[in-house]
């Protein structure tokens, strides 16, 4: 590897904490401290906390913003109040996916938008070419994230503010965090209740600190990029590269919730709306193995012994004990043969291991917020 | 088992003298959480290095290699039905099959402990 790799303003503490550190999406990023499965584990019975500052944070600020985004992405912007954030898709003209991503509003006139490390530097081309008068789209400079996750994350991010805990899902605030202001979000790719914070690290170390001092009491752990997969994974979260690309519409992702087809323009609408009309040509589709064994990318999935699709993703679901996956298989042949004969397998090491469909999310949280 | 009894491959197995196998301290760490085994059918006759069990972890598949040739006599269904045994002990309920040497001398040839503790240093 001779590129240099980013590194995010956590990387020393990484390797003070014993992470194994690996190259992702050109950044040297944590995939565990301990063990992917009990990091796993804490975040769905306690609390762990991931470094995310690798992700894109854009500003999009202006008399323009509203409608540069509007044009921009797939789900409805307009209709978002301000203090709510908002999954959404970045589309071509012709329907496939340029990222996911998720905006949140302050103003009408200013919104940060967070996307994907993988796609930062594409996005911000694709956007900043495709601007409305008026708008500004800007880095967030020193830009630091944590995602804190689990059951007991609220009770943590309360003993930092107390406005914060009264946030509401997806709703987002500007608070002061042990005096430094940072954007305070009641999200997260994790399927529990958490918060995700946004800001210059110089604010957000401080915090993270504080996490890791108060959180021993609670179980808190480092999280890497590991767990984080078996966690959105569990929830049927699809990731960039993996289920998302240039090549796969949005409606073929199973996304068609967050494309608002309503609304009288955006970039990819046409494609879509002929696509809905038409019918996909591919369909996303989630799996559960019926026997042991763990499904892996670009694996491929079988009907009646016949090859139908791809896995996009896969693991072993600690929460469920199973080999779980999603992956595209061909929708009208799909529809046909497991209509006549309903034998999905996957093809694992050379032998076909049985599986069912299975509804996303695979896993369900019992308690609620 | 003491591990300064076994003897080690570069591809981090290990074999006892009464031809258990497993994979050692270093390799478990490295895996990671085992989630699955597949182990080879007793009575099968496996070369030296011939893959023969394959290891999952969260992480990827891993291809367990047999250290020395001989035939499968038996394999370890504990470990198959509860694969946290593998990192939890390695070098004990953590095996994986026993192998009816073709000649105890191949055993001999591999690393010991101390070899192998500064072949994964140099590495």
């Amino acid at each position: 590897m001779t590129a240099t790799l980013q590194r995010t303003p956590f990387h020393f503490l990484h390797k003070k904490n014993g992470a194994r550190l690996v190259e992702f999406a050109g950044w040297e990023m944590p995939v565990q401290f301990e063990s992917v499965m009990a990091e796993h584990r804490a975040v769905r019975e306690r609390a762990g906390v991931f470094d995310i500052s690798h992700m894109g944070q854009l500003w999009v600020t202006g008399p323009g913003a509203q409608a540069s985004l509007q044009k921009l992405v797939t789900n409805d912007v307009a209709a978002l109040p301000a203090g709510r954030g908002l999954y959404a898709l970045l589309c071509r003209d012709d329907g496939g996916v340029v990222d996911d991503l998720y905006v949140y509003c302050f103003q009408p006139d200013r919104y940060l938008v967070i996307v994907n490390a993988s796609r930062a530097e594409v996005d911000t081309v694709w956007m900043r070419d495709r601007l409305e008068p008026g708008t500004d789209l800007s880095e967030q400079p020193q830009a630091a994230a944590l995602a804190v996750q689990g059951p007991a994350a609220a009770g943590l991010v309360a003993g930092l503010s107390k406005e914060a805990v009264r946030l509401e899902k997806n709703g987002v605030a500007e608070l002061p965090l042990l005096d430094m202001e940072l954007v305070v979000a009641r999200t997260g790719y994790t399927g529990e209740d958490g918060f995700e914070l946004f800001g210059p690290a110089g604010h957000v170390f401080p915090v993270y600190e504080y996490l890791m001092k108060e959180g021993k009491s609670v179980g808190l752990v480092n999280c890497g990029l590991g767990a984080r997969d078996t966690l959105r994974l569990e929830m049927g979260y699809r990731l960039y590269g993996h289920e998302l690309d240039e090549d796969h519409s949005a409606l073929e992702a199973g996304l068609g919730w967050a494309v608002k087809l309503s609304k009288p323009f955006f970039i990819g609408r046409d494609a879509l709306l002929k696509e809905k009309e038409m019918g996909s040509r591919r369909r996303l589709i989630g799996f559960r193995l019926s026997d042991r064994g763990v499904p892996r990318e670009k694996f491929e999935i079988q009907c009646s012994g016949a090859p139908v699709g791809t896995v996009t993703s896969g693991t072993f679901s600690p929460s469920l004990g199973v080999g779980i996956g999603m992956g595209y298989v061909d929708n009208a042949r799909m529809l046909k043969t497991a209509a006549s004969a309903g034998g999905l397998s996957i093809q694992i090491h050379g032998r076909a291991v049985p599986a069912e469909m299975a509804a996303l999310p695979f896993y369900r949280r019992t308690r609620e917020v | 088992m003491d591990p300064k009894d076994l003897r080690f491959t570069k591809s981090h197995e290990w074999i006892a003298a009464d031809g258990a196998v497993g994979i050692s301290e270093h390799a478990q760490h490295e895996i990671t959480d085992v989630v699955f085994v597949e182990l080879p059918k007793v009575g099968r006759a496996v070369q030296a290095e011939e893959a023969c069990a394959v290891v999952e972890s969260v992480k990827a598949a891993f291809d367990i290699y047999a250290p020395v040739p001989g035939t499968i006599a038996a394999v370890n269904e504990e470990g198959a039905r509860n694969p946290g045994l593998l990192n939890k002990s390695p070098y004990g309920d953590g095996w994986l099959y026993k192998i009816q040497m073709t000649s105890p001398a191949d055993r001999e040839k591999l690393m010991t402990h101390d070899q192998y503790q500064q072949f994964i240093k140099e590495k």
